[in-house]
């Protein structure tokens, strides 16, 4: 061993610190603390915290996403629902005014036919009527010219005057009318 | 650089040839100076604890200067040491709160584990822990952390309550336990903080020089041959033993200043 390291040893307390030994190990400590606490923690907090927030973020999108598709399909399935209820309530309401249509219809086809055959009895009673009077007349003029060739030429205006050609008439018709309620 | 000198000057010393065994001592612990600026000479230690300030903040800057979501193999190297010194010390200690001193507390454990490695890192060969200056310097930051909190949270009064008056003791115990809790708080525990980390990579280092240089001694082509193989075998186990102690120091030594940090912001009582 060399002479001073001996030296060295006699005064060394390893419990004393060197001061320039104190100095020069904090400046190391305060340059790692400065760098990694000013710089590089940081940053990696940062980081680590962005991975943080993917995971959880991601989780609780996915949470979310889900939420909201459950909202979707209850609200599809509610309004579905509706659109049914309604659909029935129209065809319903369809059916209902389709039957009071045809009822409607019926009823005034049923008005118009009556109204038809009315029209159609009236005019064939007025027809009838006319006819009857016509045949009248012409079966009277008819019967006189008969009798009157027959008879001689000048009762053509008496009977016509005396009415006597519609007394017969009524006579016969009035026997027509008793031998039908008898035949009745 | 004594030590490597030292083992150089003994090249020829071996236990057949005369010679007594130079047995490693304090000597071990003081270096010639590289070079003296103005009376101040800049030794070995010093320039290992600077090597050791830029591989931690090489390292980190390696592994976090760019951080990406997804990390690089270095950057999760990173992450799980600058993790595991934040859950497992910082927050389990100090809870919530501890937040604020993460960054404090990981580059001291990082600093001071380096430190501890240089034990066993070929060419340095010596733990720089094991000169006080380090282990007080960063003592001495842990306990001005300390102190402040404590009387920045609880004024000058009830500073002096937190570090003094523990909570649950009857009345009379208290002349007893306030002075011994003020002079523990106050005193010892910064003492032994440095102490603790100083004492242990101290014997760490002597044991294994015993044991290294006793191999060598003990080399010759006698049956020395064999106590020296059996010495290097033990040098060899202490060298894996204190790879384990440097980073038990280095933890021990990150979790009580988080518990000092922790009771200085205790509520209280």
């Amino acid at each position: 061993m060399a002479p001073e390291v001996f030296l060295a040893e006699e005064k060394m307390n390893p419990l004393l610190p060197a001061w320039p030994e104190v100095i020069i190990g904090l400046l190391c400590f305060f340059i790692v603390f400065g760098i990694l606490g000013k710089k590089l923690l940081p940053s990696i907090e940062k980081v680590l915290g962005e991975r943080r927030d993917a995971i959880e973020g991601g989780m609780k999108r996915a949470d979310a996403a889900q939420a909201e598709a459950q909202a979707l399909l209850e609200q599809y399935r509610a309004e579905l629902a509706e659109a049914r209820h309604e659909a029935a309530r129209i065809t319903e309401h369809a059916r209902e005014q389709g039957a009071a249509l045809i009822t409607e219809m019926r009823e005034e086809g049923q008005r118009q036919r009556e109204a038809i055959v009315a029209a159609g009895h009236a005019q064939i009673e007025a027809d009838k009527k006319q006819a009857t009077a016509v045949l009248r007349q012409d079966v009277g003029s008819l019967a006189s010219q008969l009798a009157s060739r027959i008879v001689g030429e000048s009762l053509e205006d008496h009977a016509r005057q005396s009415g006597v050609i519609d007394r017969f008439l009524d006579e016969l018709e009035s026997k027509a009318v008793a031998a039908q309620g008898a035949s009745k | 650089m004594g030590a490597d000198v030292q083992l150089a000057s003994e090249a020829g010393c071996h236990f057949d040839s005369g010679c007594g065994f130079p047995a490693p001592g304090l000597g071990e612990f003081d270096f010639k100076p590289i070079f003296s600026v103005g009376g101040v000479d800049f030794t070995k230690p010093m320039l290992l604890s600077i090597i050791c300030a830029l591989l931690v903040v090489g390292f980190f800057w390696a592994a976090f200067a760019k951080p990406k979501l997804l990390p690089s193999k270095f950057q999760l190297v990173g992450e799980i040491g600058y993790d595991f010194v934040k859950r497992s010390i910082v927050l389990e200690t100090i809870g919530k709160k501890g937040e604020k001193y993460v960054p404090m507390l990981v580059s001291m454990f990082f600093f001071v584990w380096i430190m501890n490695i240089m034990s066993i890192v070929p060419f340095a060969q010596f733990p720089v822990m094991s000169r006080i200056a380090y282990p007080a310097g960063l003592a001495l930051v842990v306990w001005v952390t300390y102190m402040g909190l404590t009387f920045k949270k609880h004024g000058f009064v009830g500073g002096m309550k937190n570090l003094c008056w523990p909570s649950g003791i009857p009345g009379w115990v208290m002349f007893i336990l306030v002075p011994i809790e003020f002079f523990s708080n106050i005193f010892v525990r910064p003492f032994t903080l440095a102490v603790r980390a100083f004492a242990n990579m101290f014997a760490g280092h002597l044991l294994i020089v015993v044991f290294s240089v006793a191999s060598w001694y003990l080399l010759s082509p006698t049956i020395g041959a064999l106590y020296g193989s059996v010495s290097f075998v033990v040098a060899v186990g202490l060298t894996a033993f204190e790879l384990l102690v440097q980073f038990l120091q280095a933890y021990i030594f990150v979790m009580l200043a988080s518990s000092y940090i922790a009771g200085a912001l205790e509520e209280a009582h």
